[in-house]
């Protein structure tokens, strides 16, 4: 691009650049449709054989609300159907929260896991499974470990200056996340050994196999609540991505709606960890493909990435049942799909974020 | 609306910066700022715009103190076009040039079809509405900076504060961004805008500020304030002040020693 663009007839030389955008009316709908095929997958897949007449019956009895009589019935609504709906709405969360703490960080190699939100909120979790507490409690204890860990990386790398903050903050997660992982170490050795040991190291492995209905409806109130904040500021953190000083300029309350959008995203992503475990890497990839597909403009990034994440999620997961014998836990197989992929963002180089 | 600076001390904790500034813009008047790297013009700057609090004296936009306003007030009747960085994200000219707008609408509102008008035309107005779907990650560092002065047109404020505008461009794009300086200021804005080329302030301003080691040596029309004397003091070279046959002023430097 040696030549100058500003001699260009205003106006004219704009068809390469709309046919892109005509290109993009497809993404949406596409996106859509790939969530209904991944939740038909995973409906579908498995040992039990359903048939499409199983559906019109498990459907109608959805409907109707009559318990489910017959085996395949039981299969749809009770076993499938919420652990189709959890990876749904798992990996929904976790692409958004991802999305947003690339945008505000203005790094797009952080991620819920990278920034130790993840292990903060495994470790809070953890507690709360160590103290037998119920179901909420264990999401609150997974929230407040979540939210902690994000304000330590954040104070970590406000502090530390002068050097490259972008390492300062993965660095910082890196720390807080090991610190979190010892004292999770400690509770599992002081943790009942029959008991609450497997299911806190269950759980640590990520996995959605044990998703039931009230896990499902116990998630989903606070990732809607945390994306009522999202939706509504989805301007402010385009203009937030540009970084602090230029947003204000701008005229936007930088400091306000960061902590109120870091909150946000933090409540999403706690609170389906607080239900499937620790499930990495999908915060991290999903974003970057998603922010190719769409472009980095929040108001169509966050749908298409939540969208993206949700297929993706529930077809990993009906991979992780259907490989073996036995059922790989699903962040397994989603680090071994992420690892490769964000070796290959650093190898692009710059560029890549694109 | 008007600008002023009354006896600004300006800095960072523990560092300060310059102080004992004062300063006004007029409505219509293009006001640039002189003087060595580091003297602390981007300093000024982000003062002025309540990026930076005042470490002394005060800032006034029209009536009201900066201090008292809130960010988005601040953004409707000062606009900032900083120095043009890379960016992390491919948002395309469009978009960047969008944000620009944000100060006119609510908290919860994205763009409207009036915005998308009013950032277009910025973008023709500068003669880059070609750029309008390029990623600004890959446009080069002049055709970044041409896409935030058109931002900050977009943003319509009444005040104009520009750090180095013309610093990444090439020739030709000085020109035309000192030009769409000119025109915004024959529309009413008040600018600031600092340089490194004296030619420039002949060119363009109403009145230049002589800065030199966080102090204000010098206020007034180009003419006054830019004699080789004081550009000898603040920038150490010998320079040679003259007029061409067309009226302009320029200043050519000696490069013997």
């Amino acid at each position: 691009m040696g030549g100058r663009q500003t001699t260009g007839n205003a106006g004219t030389p704009m068809s390469v650049a709309s046919d892109l955008r005509r290109t993009d009316a497809w993404v949406m709908p596409a996106l859509v449709l790939s969530v209904v095929v991944a939740a038909i997958v995973g409906l579908s897949a498995g040992a039990f054989p359903v048939t499409l007449d199983s559906f019109y019956r498990a459907f109608a009895k959805l409907i109707t609300g009559v318990p489910p009589a017959a085996p395949d019935e039981r299969v749809l609504l009770s076993i499938r159907g919420p652990r189709v709906l959890g990876g749904l709405i798992v990996g929904a969360a976790l692409a958004g929260a991802g999305v947003v703490y690339q945008g505000l960080f203005r790094n797009p190699l952080v991620s819920p896991d990278v920034l130790g939100v993840s292990a903060g909120a495994g470790l809070g979790a953890v507690v709360g499974i160590f103290l037998s507490l119920p179901m909420i409690a264990i999401q609150g204890f997974a929230f407040i470990g979540g939210l902690t860990t994000v304000a330590l990386v954040y104070a970590i790398a406000a502090a530390v200056q002068g050097r490259d903050p972008t390492l300062v903050l993965v660095l910082g997660g890196v720390v807080v996340g090991a610190l979190a992982g010892a004292a999770i170490s400690l509770l599992k050795i002081l943790a009942d050994p029959y008991d609450q040991l497997p299911a806190i190291t269950f759980w640590l492995l990520g996995s959605i196999a044990s998703m039931r209905a009230a896990d499902v409806w116990s998630a989903l109130p606070a990732v809607v609540l945390g994306l009522v904040p999202l939706i509504l500021l989805r301007w402010r953190i385009n203009v937030l991505s540009l970084g602090d000083e230029e947003a204000r300029a701008l005229g936007v309350e930088a400091g306000r709606i960061r902590a109120v959008v870091i909150g946000a995203a933090t409540l999403i992503t706690a609170s389906v960890v607080a239900i499937s475990g620790v499930i990495g890497w999908v915060g991290l990839v999903i974003p970057h493909i998603a922010r190719m597909l769409v472009g980095p403009n929040f108001e169509r990034l966050l749908p298409a990435a939540m969208l993206m994440g949700a297929a993706y999620l529930v077809l990993v997961d009906t991979l992780a049942r259907s490989l073996g014998r036995i059922e790989v836990p699903i962040g397994i197989l989603t680090a071994v799909v992420g690892a490769p992929f964000f070796l290959w963002l650093l190898w692009r180089g710059r560029h890549g974020w694109s | 609306m008007r600008l002023e600076a009354h006896d600004l001390a300006f800095g960072y904790p523990e560092n300060s910066v310059g102080r004992d500034v004062g300063l006004a813009v007029e409505p219509g008047e293009v006001l640039c700022l002189l003087g060595p790297n580091g003297c602390g013009k981007t300093t000024l700057f982000k003062t002025l715009l309540g990026l930076l609090p005042a470490q002394g004296g005060h800032v006034t936009l029209g009536s009201d103190a900066l201090s008292a306003l809130p960010r988005q007030e601040i953004a409707r009747r000062i606009a900032y076009v900083p120095q043009a960085q890379s960016g992390v994200f491919p948002y395309t000219a469009l978009d960047l040039v969008l944000m620009g707008r944000t100060a006119h609408r609510g908290l919860f509102a994205g763009p409207t079809r009036e915005d998308r008008e009013l950032a277009q035309r910025a973008l023709d107005d500068l003669g880059i509405a070609n750029l309008a779907d390029r990623d600004v990650t890959r446009l080069s560092g002049g055709q970044r900076q041409l896409v935030l002065v058109a931002r900050a047109i977009a943003q319509a404020s009444p005040l104009i504060v520009m750090d180095e505008p013309t610093a990444s461009l090439d020739f030709g794009n000085q020109v035309v961004v000192l030009t769409e300086i000119r025109r915004l200021a024959a529309r009413g804005a008040g600018i600031v805008l600092s340089t490194h080329d004296p030619d420039h302030a002949f060119a363009i301003a109403d009145r230049v500020a002589l800065m030199h080691g966080g102090e204000i040596i010098s206020n007034g029309r180009p003419a006054d304030v830019l004699t080789s004397e004081r550009l000898h003091t603040v920038y150490g070279v010998h320079v040679t002040i003259e007029k061409t046959s067309r009226g302009q002023v320029v200043c050519a430097p000696s490069y013997s020693r």
